[in-house]
């Protein structure tokens, strides 16, 4: 089947001043590659302030001025380009921002859906979306400030629901939930999936992802260094020695911390981000490292768990 | 030798409203580490304020060890480590001016927290959410700090960071028979840290 989105080594820079006049360019994302199906769910594990959300800005062409971006993505089957992105986004791309921040506050949130338009068929369509999600036919009277942390967030997703998306982004969509609206809010995405569209779910929190992600794309210190089907996390089919660390460190799956921190941007030499921290680390992990198949998924090792040597 | 809560009630000044606490009673012991337990909205964080004394109870008291909290000097007994470490230091300081608002850190502290020196150079935007909570926390670690109140503190981390602060906090609380009330959305989190629960209804 046809990937709806596929990105393959992306990278985006920011341009910054340094001292005085002297500009910096700060890599964020270097090497990014994943890919969505139709009717599937595919989440990118990383941790909060890495830029994983800075993908998303990307793949919708909305990325600040002072950016960079390389690398290729393509949207079924054709290459995304700005205008392209333009012409999609709000559309066939939609995206589900993190808070209630990109709601515009002065605007009630039935306004907010019908986007502008008045007719009656446009009100219709907009409560339908509302019912769907088990808010009722006042929220459309409400501005954003009276609504509760998760009916915004069911909000967010009625606009995105309210047209027919092909692809559904979806930014840290569970802070500040408890575990069962959390899941609530998680089945909801589910459901766009199973209705034929692909769902890229951009999260911090490994577990909750693992709840409904088909494919798991982990994110580390700008690269992907995993793509792994859910259900080889529970099998213990990891690859790459960051993801065990990530497993190993769940409260329920032994609560182990490996030591060190993550390095920030601009902070990272040619070879694996993660060598320095990696219990398996040797001399060779400082060079280039390739992001390859294995065993059904990709990793970006030299050493992989379950692998043979390269 | 405890912190107690009796019957604390509070609620935010809004017309018709119920209050967030209605005589709420809690008890926490040196040593023992409490949960807090219910969905978004039940008023744990506004208990947490009301126990550290960034709030004044409607009614009711909090007591430390016997006495009222309001009557204590100096560097408050209970502090509270907030879940938002961004919000919890000055944007305009840099971040070892921000460590020593509470007075002289102790040695070993900021190693053990794995807190380069270069980050306290830096300022608040520099550095990501873990690290700054590392801050918050080498902060909050007084000599006389009695109980720690821990709203969420790892919500937002990723999952080595969690398990790298929560090593470090249950070390110090025992170490200094600190007790801790801790907040949670995440359950496995809890059963692992937990001596005891509380549910706010």
């Amino acid at each position: 089947m046809e990937p709806i989105l596929e990105v393959r080594n992306l990278s985006i820079s920011f341009t910054q001043y340094g001292r005085g006049t002297r500009q910096v360019l700060l890599p964020v994302i270097r090497d990014l590659s994943l890919a969505v199906a139709p009717g599937q769910v595919v989440a990118v594990v990383g941790s909060s302030g890495s830029g994983k959300s800075l993908l998303a800005h990307g793949i919708l062409g909305i990325l600040p001025y002072n950016s960079h971006m390389a690398g290729e993505i393509s949207f079924l089957g054709q290459p995304l380009t700005p205008r392209r992105a333009a012409a999609v986004r709000g559309k066939e791309i939609v995206l589900v921002p993190q808070g209630v921040t990109y709601l515009d506050p002065l605007m009630k949130v039935g306004p907010q859906l019908r986007k502008g338009r008045r007719d009656q068929s446009a009100r219709t369509a907009s409560r339908a979306v509302l019912e769907r999600y088990g808010l009722g036919a006042d929220t459309e009277e409400r501005y954003p400030f009276e609504l509760s942390g998760g009916m915004a967030r069911r909000v967010l997703i009625a606009t995105a629901a309210a047209e027919t998306p092909r692809l559904v982004i979806v930014d840290e969509p569970t802070p500040g939930l408890d575990a069962r609206a959390a899941r609530r809010v998680l089945g909801h995405f589910r459901e766009l999936a199973d209705g034929g569209a692909g769902v890229l779910l951009i999260t911090h929190d490994l577990e909750l992802a693992l709840t409904i992600a088909h494919r798991v794309a982990v994110f580390y210190a700008g690269e992907t260094v995993e793509e792994a089907d859910a259900a080889d996390f529970a099998a213990g089919r990891l690859r790459h020695p960051y993801t065990r660390a990530l497993w190993d460190a769940l409260p329920q799956n032994g609560f182990i911390p490996i030591s060190g921190a993550q390095p920030g941007p601009g902070e990272v030499g040619e070879g694996c981000p993660f060598a320095s921290r990696c219990p398996k680390g040797r001399p060779e992990c400082m060079g280039p490292v390739a992001y390859r198949e294995l065993d059904g998924g990709l990793v970006r090792c030299l050493y992989p768990e379950g692998g043979e040597q390269p | 030798m405890s912190l107690e809560a009796k019957q604390l009630t509070f609620g935010y000044r809004r017309k018709g409203k119920e209050p967030v606490l209605d005589h709420i009673d809690l008890t926490l012991e040196p040593g023992e580490r409490l949960g807090l337990l219910g969905p978004s909205g039940r008023g744990k964080t506004t208990l947490c304020k009301l126990l550290a004394g960034y709030e004044k109870p409607d009614s009711g008291t909090v007591l430390v060890d016997g006495k009222p909290l309001k009557e204590y000097r100096g560097i408050c007994p209970v502090q509270m480590i907030w879940q938002h470490p961004e919000t919890a230091v000055d944007p305009l300081m840099k971040l070892g001016d921000t460590l020593k608002e509470g007075g002289p850190v102790e040695e070993g502290l900021l190693e053990a927290l794995h807190i380069q020196p270069a980050w306290l150079e830096r300022y608040p935007t520099e550095l990501s959410g873990g690290e700054l909570q590392r801050f918050c926390i080498a902060r909050a670690l007084r000599p006389g700090v009695r109980y720690l109140l821990c709203d969420e503190v790892s919500a937002m981390l990723d999952l080595i960071t969690q398990a790298q602060i929560w090593t470090f906090l249950l070390d110090q609380a025992e170490k200094r028979s600190l007790g801790l009330v801790i907040v949670s959305h995440n359950s496995p989190l809890m059963e692992k840290l937990c001596t005891r629960m509380q549910t706010l209804a």
